[in-house]
């Protein structure tokens, strides 16, 4: 990642993976999201969802810590070659936000992120919002998490 | 309050949702775990950023809604799950001390064909702050259980 004008669409980077343990599971559950089904594990096994599972939002956050992670890598990197890191405004919203398979106890989901389109900001001079698909696998391959994101990333390097 | 199925929800009708004061401790505790931007840590120095001062992560927004949608009426609810959310907005930062409220608004109900011990509920959800600002609006499906499903 680097200031708006050197994002292209189309550059993709992995961002990490993250083992779901059930006691960071049920952590995340009993602070935001107390469905039996992210609680529970014997109750988890009556319902849709067939097991202990992470909340939807647990995952999400997961998403959002690796790549801000993978981010901070990238700005030490810039500043390593003498260079402003870029700032990252915030978040307009998300479309599209899938969950597509439960992320159960013990999987380890690997997040990838995708520049999907970028336009500069009509209210905001100096800033651009760039939109990134990101997407995550479970070991087994199969896509657990999806959506895309729009940020306001700084036009200009700023010190 | 009996609790809810899938015949219980109305198009049109707004569930409120209570609301929830937003503390400096949680703030910062949510962004250190997950969101470890300047903004969301209390610790921004300089720069040229859009929003002054500390603000919530918009994914620790989007989780303290769940648990007001939680507390409001999903656990007890026959829910099983959403698929995902179709649109999300943050609109507006949320500072330390801000008193979130928030309702649902049903917006579309169906059958599954697949599957006919659920339907599922299409929402319109808004989260405001205690000046009226509108600070996230999502849409989403959610699962919920049949009343006769249960009852056979």
């Amino acid at each position: 990642m680097t200031t708006y004008e050197h994002i292209a669409i189309g550059d993709s980077f992995e961002c990490g993976s993250h083992r779901f343990s059930a006691e960071e599971i049920k952590r995340f559950a009993k602070l935001y999201d107390q469905q039996v089904f992210h609680t529970d594990e014997v109750a988890a096994k009556e319902t849709l969802l067939g097991a202990l599972c992470a909340s939807g939002w647990h995952t999400a956050a997961i998403m959002m810590k690796l790549f801000v992670k993978r981010l901070a890598d990238e700005n030490e990197k810039v500043k390593a070659r003498g260079k402003a890191a870029p700032a990252l405004g915030p978040s307009l919203g998300v479309d599209d936000l899938r969950w597509l398979k439960p992320v159960f106890v013990d999987d380890e989901i690997a997040f990838s992120a995708q520049i999907v389109g970028k336009r500069e900001s009509e209210s905001r001079p100096g800033w651009g919002i760039v939109s990134i698909k990101s997407s995550g696998l479970n070991q087994k391959g199969e896509p657990v998490f999806a959506c895309t994101g729009h940020i306001f990333v700084a036009k200009i390097e700023t010190d | 309050m009996a609790k809810r199925f899938f015949e219980d929800f109305t198009v049109g009708e707004k569930l409120p949702l209570g609301s929830k004061q937003v503390t400096s401790a949680e703030i910062i505790a949510y962004a250190a775990e997950f969101d470890p931007q300047p903004a969301h840590l209390g610790d921004q120095t300089g720069g040229e950023m859009i929003i002054d001062g500390l603000i919530a992560s918009s994914w620790h927004v989007g989780a303290l809604f769940m648990s007001m949608i939680c507390d409001g009426f999903l656990l007890d609810s026959s829910s099983m799950g959403s698929p995902g959310i179709e649109t999300l907005k943050w609109r507006h930062p949320v500072r330390p001390d801000d008193t979130l409220s928030a309702f649902s608004i049903v917006i579309e109900t169906r059958t599954s064909k697949s599957r006919p011990e659920m339907g599922i509920v299409r929402f319109r959800h808004e989260v405001h702050n205690q000046t009226g600002d509108i600070v996230m609006w999502l849409e989403n499906p959610i699962l919920f259980g049949r009343r006769q499903a249960a009852s056979s």
